[in-house]
């Protein structure tokens, strides 16, 4: 950008023409992009070492304190492993659901565009909803009970949201209910890009419904589910409004639901501590973006060539 | 195959009933009165009343939280469309250094939502006097739809022939003429999908006006949802009119626009 090509200056006239097209097309976006979303992310490492109320400038510099209380305070060790297990056991329990409804809807079948429709509807409504909605369902005296004792599973009505061992568990229902129709919908749209006429020539060879599954859309699904399996994970790291609606700022913690995200706006936004809650910002930064860029160097390389390091 | 398709069905039903059944919960619950929800909670309304949902249609409150969501969508739908668009045309159609780094750039945004930088936002917004203004949550939600609107349409301006363009250079059309006349037009789909990403993003946003907005009256509606769920939390049937009414748009919206967002999916994981 810097140095303009040395000979050829009937070009250098276009070229400033051009560079001046750029700029006013894409600064814009540039400035807002970079105001809002990279330079509060490098504030936070500056107000990560103070101690500080919010008000004013922060005078209170305290080095790694913040640092040391995060990695040695157990809430903050539960947090974290509470999001290593919603990250697994979303990968375990709704990948694979994913992919079955996607094969299943992937026939053609009477009424496939309403369901495909349908199924995306818990997407489509807001965290706020879902959690409201499922916190009523599944409350000790609520729907989800009175469903299991008015069929005679009586024996099966549990306190769903309060009980530690169960609710991590009503977690990832409610997480699966709202976010699997997303993954059905990627999958549809990248087995819509297998070629119809594989699974023809393989059934021409005798090949049965699953093995053509197994051996044919399964693998060349294999980028789509790759994705998937990425926007999941940072999803699962960066988990915080469902967990606060349902579980509040007070209980999530011992109901075991608690997460990172929920951490850091308990200790830094609710306790006015903001040095601290940018600390832990710059914390889940961190660490999402190490599992981000060793996921992208050894599993997505392949699929997405560059696609986070130059133009194509 | 035929001998296996009521299965099938029989799945899907089960499926749809799993998917809809607490949509439908809020719904009808909203049609009942808070004793035939202690009595029953999984029951139907007898019999149905109509009170909550019209006591919170007459509420200004609720319309003024209406009113704010969609302004706040709006605003952010236009602007993210449009410094989207502008970025991606530069992205896809301009060869020069730097060009790499600056699809980095927002591609690197894509990994992070607002989370992470949700603290360090806050005190941005507060600094810049806007806590408490639509503004404030606007300005953060066009940023952070970036990424995803640049993503999307990048592939979609690349996929332009180059002889289209061509053909306007040679009738003298200047490369800006060339984006308003044939680009913007050819690219409205991609638009369009973006732009209802970006809406229900921003209709279903939680996190950011929490943090920015603290007065009922500048409230977007997940907010006012919160607020209107613990302040009237013993009368669950008004809690549930509430919130079936302020998940219509987003419905509606989907519905039009189902087989766009599909479409616009679609192209997102080939490019």
């Amino acid at each position: 950008m810097q140095t303009p090509p040395p000979v050829r200056p009937r070009r250098r006239g276009i070229g400033w023409a051009q560079r001046l097209e750029i700029v006013a097309l894409s600064g814009p976006a540039i400035l807002v992009f970079v105001s809002f979303v990279i330079f509060p992310v490098l504030m936070a490492a500056y107000y990560g070492f103070y101690k500080w109320k919010g008000y004013g400038v922060p005078t209170n510099f305290v080095g790694l304190d913040n640092y040391k209380t995060i990695l040695q305070d157990t809430a903050f060790h539960e947090a974290l492993w509470h999001n290593a297990e919603i990250l697994v056991l979303s990968l375990v329990l709704q990948g694979p659901v994913a992919i079955g409804l996607a094969l299943l809807l992937n026939r053609r079948m009477r009424g496939q565009s309403a369901i495909r429709v349908l199924i995306f509807v818990p997407y489509v409504i807001s965290e706020v909803i879902t959690g409201t909605a499922w916190a009523l369902i599944l409350q000790t005296n609520g729907a989800g009970n009175d469903i299991l004792s008015s069929i005679g599973l009586g024996a099966l009505t549990e306190d769903w949201l309060a009980d530690p061992k169960l609710a991590i568990w009503s977690l990832m229902f409610i997480l699966t209910w709202k976010y699997v129709g997303f993954a059905v919908i990627l999958f549809l749209a990248g087995m819509q890009n297998i070629p119809d006429e594989l699974a023809e020539a393989a059934a021409v060879d005798g090949a049965s419904f699953w093995q053509i599954q197994r051996h044919i859309t399964l693998p060349l699904l294999g980028p789509t589910i790759r994705i998937w399996a990425f926007l999941s994970i940072i999803g699962s790291l960066q988990l915080f409004d469902l967990v606060y609606i349902i579980w509040g700022q007070y209980v999530a913690s011992t109901a075991g639901t608690s997460t990172m995200a929920t951490y850091m706006v308990v200790e830094g936004r609710n306790a006015a501590n903001y040095g601290y809650g940018n600390a832990v910002a710059v914390v889940l930064f961190v660490i999402s973006m190490v599992i981000a860029l060793i996921y992208q160097r050894f599993v997505l390389r392949r699929d997405t060539e560059g696609a986070l390091t130059g133009g194509r | 195959m035929a001998r296996r398709n009521p299965i099938v069905y029989l799945v899907a039903l089960l499926l749809i009933g799993l998917m809809l059944g607490p949509v439908l919960y809020i719904i009808v619950g909203g049609f009942r009165t808070n004793s035939q929800i202690t009595v029953a909670p999984a029951g139907l309304p007898d019999p149905w009343v109509i009170g909550n949902y019209t006591d919170i249609l007459a509420s200004d409150l609720f319309w003024r939280q209406v009113g704010n969501s969609t302004i706040v969508a709006l605003v952010t739908t236009i602007a993210v469309v449009a410094l989207g668009v502008m970025a991606s045309y530069v992205l896809a159609r301009y060869k020069f250094r730097g060009r790499g780094a600056m699809y980095a750039l927002f591609a690197a945004g894509l990994m992070f939502p607002a989370t992470v930088a949700i603290t360090p936002l806050y005190i941005l917004v507060k600094n810049l006097g806007l806590v408490n203004t639509l503004p404030g949550v606007i300005l953060p939600q066009i940023a952070f739809g970036l990424p995803t609107t640049v993503i999307i349409l990048v592939p979609f301006l690349q996929a332009i022939p180059k002889e289209i363009e061509e053909a306007a250079m040679i009738d003298r059309c200047s490369r800006l003429g060339f984006f308003w006349r044939m680009v913007l037009p050819l690219s409205v789909p991609g638009l369009i999908t973006t732009g209802i990403l970006a809406f229900i993003g921003s209709w279903n946003s939680y996190l950011l006006p929490l943090f920015i907005l603290n007065d009922q009256d500048t409230f977007t509606l997940p907010l006012g949802v919160q607020a209107f769920a613990s302040q009237y939390s013993v009368d669950t049937a008004k809690v549930l009119a509430f919130t079936s009414l302020s998940m219509i748009p987003a419905l509606v919206f989907f519905s039009l626009f189902e087989r766009r967002i599909v479409g616009g999916l679609t192209g997102a994981v080939k490019g």
